[in-house]
């Protein structure tokens, strides 16, 4: 089991190297500038087109946004400073991710209360034919008791 | 467990009701309609060159204790054609200064567009690179923000700006902040 594992991670970790290396010619050691930005920018919105990043946006505001998040990973700052940087420009909608807080809860739980009042309604549905099930059962055996009894 | 059958259908038609008009609300919703992140915030900073006069250059601070209008436009933006008319006219009522941000747009086409359509703007600024627009949070051209005499955002539209927005929104409120 633990040879098996090890083997396992010497093919991924082979198969990531070859793929970084061939794709782009990079150490592996520590993310370069270009896939900082690329990371921070999969995570804006696209206010323009919404349902693009500016990772894959074309639009002028999009090319413009990268330039910032360029040029603000280049001068130091970090990549939480970065996103803050765009969410006090265009509130948290440019996050694809949205934060956890009061506003945000229903939009974060609201599925999985969904889902659990769904599942509550089939189990009790389910209770309640099996229980009748169980009723027609004891009804049979007490009508065929009697015929077993007499050979 | 037999719960009276009037009551078993009305249930699930009561919840289809309450999701039909839920679903019917996000419909009406406009997607592209934004919350200002920047509304009773100061105005961001900037200082740039003027379009008439690129050797002189214009801070907001300029402006410092009266309200004033910033309208974001470029010469090619089609819908700043249609608000264009709207801003003629609430320009020529003097409420307040009009600053444009020419956004993303060059010298020679900003001005020729003043040139052709007329110019509602005190005066308009150059932001080439958008760079001043990231910072107001333009997402579309036009936008149009009101900013007090304290230099907070006070109210933001997104979109060409009709005569009915002026007259119910921004002259109202250019009112109410030249008499507080």
């Amino acid at each position: 089991m633990v040879e098996a594992s090890r083997h396992w991670r010497r093919w991924v970790g082979l198969t990531l190297l070859i793929g970084l290396v061939g794709f782009e010619g990079t150490s592996a050691a520590a993310p370069s500038d270009a896939e900082r930005v690329q990371r921070v920018a999969e995570q804006l919105r696209c206010v323009v087109c919404q349902n693009q990043s500016i990772a894959e946006s074309q639009a002028p505001l999009a090319v413009a946004l990268r330039e910032q998040v360029r040029e603000q990973l280049a001068s130091g700052a970090s990549e939480a400073q970065v996103m803050d940087f765009m969410v006090q420009r265009y509130g948290d909608f440019v996050l694809y991710k949205p934060p956890l807080k009061p506003v945000t809860a229903l939009l974060w739980f609201g599925p999985a209360l969904m889902g659990a009042f769904g599942l509550g309604l089939l189990w009790r549905r389910v209770r309640q034919q099996s229980g009748r099930g169980d009723d027609d059962d004891k009804h049979a055996v007490a009508l065929d008791g009697p015929v077993k009894v007499n050979p | 467990m037999t719960r009276p059958l009037a009551l078993r259908l009305l249930l699930p038609l009561a919840a289809f009701a309450v999701l039909a008009a839920l679903l019917g609300a996000g419909l009406k919703s406009d997607p592209q309609a934004l919350p200002s992140a920047l509304i009773g915030k100061p105005a961001p900073a900037f200082k740039l060159a003027r379009l008439d006069d690129a050797a002189r250059a214009f801070e907001p601070q300029e402006l410092r204790g009266k309200p004033w209008v910033f309208n974001v436009w470029a010469s090619w933006c089609t819908s700043c054609r249609q608000e264009h008319s709207v801003l003629l006219d609430l320009s020529r009522r003097g409420l307040a200064p009009i600053v444009g941000l020419d956004y993303m747009d060059g010298t020679e086409a900003g001005a020729a567009f003043l040139g052709k359509h007329g110019n509602p703007y005190t005066l308009s600024v150059l932001d080439p690179g958008g760079r001043t627009g990231i910072d107001y949070g333009v997402v579309g051209v036009p936008e149009t923000f009101v900013i007090d005499g304290q230099g907070v955002v006070r109210y933001k539209f997104s979109g060409p700006l009709t005569a009915e927005q002026v007259e119910q929104k921004i002259v109202p409120l250019l009112k109410e902040l030249h008499r507080g």
